[in-house]
């Protein structure tokens, strides 16, 4: 079972992914991925909270337009080695300003990769099923204070001073 | 030189202590092998044929006195007393022990030096011309653009898990000292036409298996959006780069596949929408770099001396010395002077501790403390006053490093081959000292001039094959060794890639091949100012050809 960390804090997953085959129910937060959410938008009820998963494969500049609402976008890490989500996030915090959740869900949600995956954005991870919370969150706020050389994406320090 | 900052320090010793928590993990069983591999190649740890092989960055190739002997020092304590500089400008070792290597790291900590970003798909090392700051045909210093573009590479946190590995290189002169046109990315540093500093960007060259040549995506890039438009280019690539096979992973084959057009409109339209002036230069940014690398205090008149006309004069051995591997220097009265890894015998690149403590200390006395590493896998002390280059010369001599053949063809580069690498198809440093044996007395007859001779011992190219004048490429033919032979490349302005002069020789066969390539060459050079290159290009491969496949040329 997979853990969960949300903004330094690890919690209880209030979302359920909802599976393509099954209805949409009347209340409740759901995460779908974004084929589905393109279909349900138009009919969507106001009791009803969803988020929407994108392969990581999808350009932003394509579907900000459906997703700018929403209180919750979930990216994919398929494999430990694939970064394309990191783009993805860079590219929603920092072009289009998301603010809502942002979550990362994989095989590169590990502790070796936490610090870069906050750095580019993200405040929401499921943790890889062999991964412990606790180590997560310890190695994210090692690094709470560290000066690094790029701005942090959430973020704006001028040019190419560093924090001080 | 650039010297870290508190920012800087504590950014080097946290990943220091991070690797350290890695490798107990690992060793403790709690990380899986093939993560490890991942994160330790991040940190240029290989595991190799006979133990891991540990590759240190060295940024733009340039060392202080203190940091070679702590290198010197690395040597002795954690390795087999000896180091092998690298095509890119880097060091490796490749005795040390797994359990040891996060001590080295701290111990390279300690002078400001790392093994960050060495390996594995991310942005390696910034090369550049290994005379920036002294060369007389030089624009600017491009080592404070090198500099800046390190710390942006740094743990960039959206470009560590790119589709391959990444690599920058800088040139700011007439001569592309630097092979920029074989890299991931070549920045040129120019003035446009109104007189303003800015760059040309390449995009797409490359080695290995599939040789090709940067395209310039734009003629020119004002001087403050150098780090704007190099995150257009990486997350152009991050996105859309192929990772369904390690072979077709490489920022060229997305350039090729696209189409070049294609390609650069992706990135202007990347970089039309990214924020420019988060990552604009401003003046006092670039002021701060720049302030790291001003000139040395020279001393005026050195051009006075007449000690060093008089030693040319009456030493030959001094003469033929100066004439390979001494290079002019802006400043009158300064030479650039090269160390020779390139000896008889020795696997080119390989320099053992006491040698390192040796340049160390010259650098000291004649060169203002600084040394350098040149892709071509030599040294060069690059601030010699005229006065000092015979005692200079004499000290590397009694230490078997002033070998007078900078680009010669026994100044080959040479990848560690099956030595080493466990990646290699064949040996190349023993094809390496064959070759040396045959030219070693020829070179003298016949003084063949400027050729640079490459060797890779695989498809990937370390040794840079494609682009030697004569290239050799070590295959595996069913167990056995054998040997590709290219002629006609070059990474300099003129770059170009190598012709295959058909079929592969054998081991036995290669060093005997060489001997006949130059044999050709000595045959149709029009005479001896015209180079191996030039007279490749007038007569084509057909003579070359004849002799190396004639009936006689195979009995022999």
């Amino acid at each position: 079972m997979s853990e969960f960390i949300r903004n330094t804090e690890i919690a209880a997953d209030d979302f359920v992914a909802l599976a393509d085959d099954q209805p949409l129910p009347a209340t409740g937060r759901f995460i779908v991925p974004l084929a589905r959410w393109l279909e349900l938008r138009p009919t969507t009820g106001s009791d009803v909270v969803i988020g929407v998963s994108l392969p990581n494969t999808t350009d932003i500049d394509t579907v900000w337009t459906a997703l700018a609402d929403r209180p919750l976008i979930e990216l994919q890490f398929p494999t430990f080695g694939d970064g394309r989500a990191y783009s993805q996030a860079r590219v929603l915090r920092d072009r289009y300003g998301f603010t809502g959740e942002l979550r990362a869900r994989g095989s590169a949600v590990v502790v070796d990769q936490a610090v870069q995956l906050a750095r580019c954005g993200f405040n929401a991870y499921v943790l890889r099923a062999d991964q412990h919370a606790e180590e997560f969150l310890a190695r994210l706020l090692s690094t709470a204070d560290t000066a690094w050389y790029q701005r942090p994406s959430r973020r704006r320090l001028p040019a190419t001073a560093r924090q001080t | 030189m650039y010297r870290y900052d508190e920012y800087d320090q504590a950014l080097v010793d946290q990943r220091v202590a991070e690797f350290r928590d890695q490798t107990q993990r690992f060793l403790a069983g709690q990380l899986p092998e093939d993560e490890f591999r991942a994160l330790r190649l991040r940190n240029g740890l290989y595991l190799q044929r006979f133990a891991p092989m540990l590759r240190i960055s060295i940024p733009y190739g340039l060392l202080s006195s203190k940091q070679v002997h702590m290198l010197a020092h690395i040597a002795r304590t954690y390795d087999k007393g000896y180091g092998h500089f690298t095509t890119r400008q880097n060091i490796q070792f490749n005795w040390p022990k797994l359990e040891t290597v996060p001590d080295i790291l701290a111990d390279l900590a300690s002078v400001e030096m790392h093994a960050i970003q060495t390996s594995g798909n991310c942005i390696r090392n910034i090369t550049a011309d290994h005379l920036a700051g002294v060369a007389r045909d030089e624009l600017v210093d491009p080592r404070p653009y090198c500099e800046i573009t390190r710390q942006w590479a740094t743990f960039h946190p959206e470009f560590n898990w790119l589709p391959r590995k990444f690599k920058f290189a800088f040139s700011s002169s007439t001569t592309d000292r630097a092979a920029t046109r074989v890299h991931d990315v070549g920045v040129h540093i120019v003035r446009n036409e109104t007189g303003e500093l800015g760059y040309s960007i390449f995009v797409g060259g490359g080695l290995g298996r599939m040789p090709m040549l940067a395209h310039k995506i734009r003629e020119f890039l004002p001087e403050a959006d150098l780090l704007s438009y190099l995150e257009a280019v990486l997350r152009v690539y991050n996105r859309l780069g192929r990772r369904d096979n390690i072979h077709r992973a490489r920022i060229k084959i997305l350039v090729k596949e696209l189409g070049p057009a294609k390609f650069t409109e992706l990135v202007e339209a990347e970089w039309a929408q990214i924020d420019k002036a988060a990552f604009t230069l401003n003046p006092d940014e670039l002021q701060r770099m720049k302030a790291h690398f001003t000139p040395h205090s020279y001393a005026a008149g050195a051009d006075a001396d007449r000690s060093y006309a008089a030693a040319l004069a009456a030493d030959s051995a001094f003469a033929s010395f100066v004439r390979r591997n001494v290079r002019e220097h802006r400043v009158p009265g300064y030479k650039a002077v090269f160390v020779s890894l390139k000896p008889l015998g020795v696997a080119p690149g390989d320099i053992t501790a006491a040698q390192m403590d040796l340049v160390a200390e010259l650098a000291k006395l004649y060169s203002f403390g600084e040394v350098r590493a040149t892709h071509d896998q030599n040294l060069v002390l690059a601030d010699v006053a005229q006065k000092d280059v015979y005692s200079l010369w004499q000290a590397l001599k009694a230490a078997g490093l002033a070998t007078p053949n900078i680009g010669l063809l026994t100044d080959m580069i040479c990848c560690p081959g099956l030595d080493f690498c466990s990646l290699a198809n064949a040996g190349s440093i023993g094809v390496a000292a064959d070759i040396n044996d045959r030219f070693d007395s020829l070179d003298h007859l016949y003084d063949i001039g400027e050729i640079k001779l490459k060797m890779s011992g695989c498809m990937n190219g370390c040794g840079h094959h494609t682009v030697g004048h004569i290239g050799i490429l070590g295959v595996d033919k069913k167990g056995e060794e054998w040997y590709q032979v290219t002629l006609g490349g070059s990474a300099e302005n003129d770059a170009s890639l190598g012709d295959r002069t058909g079929p592969s020789f054998s081991r036995d066969e290669i060093a005997g091949a060489v001997v006949r390539i130059v044999e050709t060459y000595l045959g149709q050079r029009r005479d001896e100012d015209e180079t191996f290159l030039q007279c490749y290009r007038r007569v084509g491969m057909a003579p070359f050809k004849t002799r190396l496949y004639s009936e006689d040329a195979v009995a022999a």
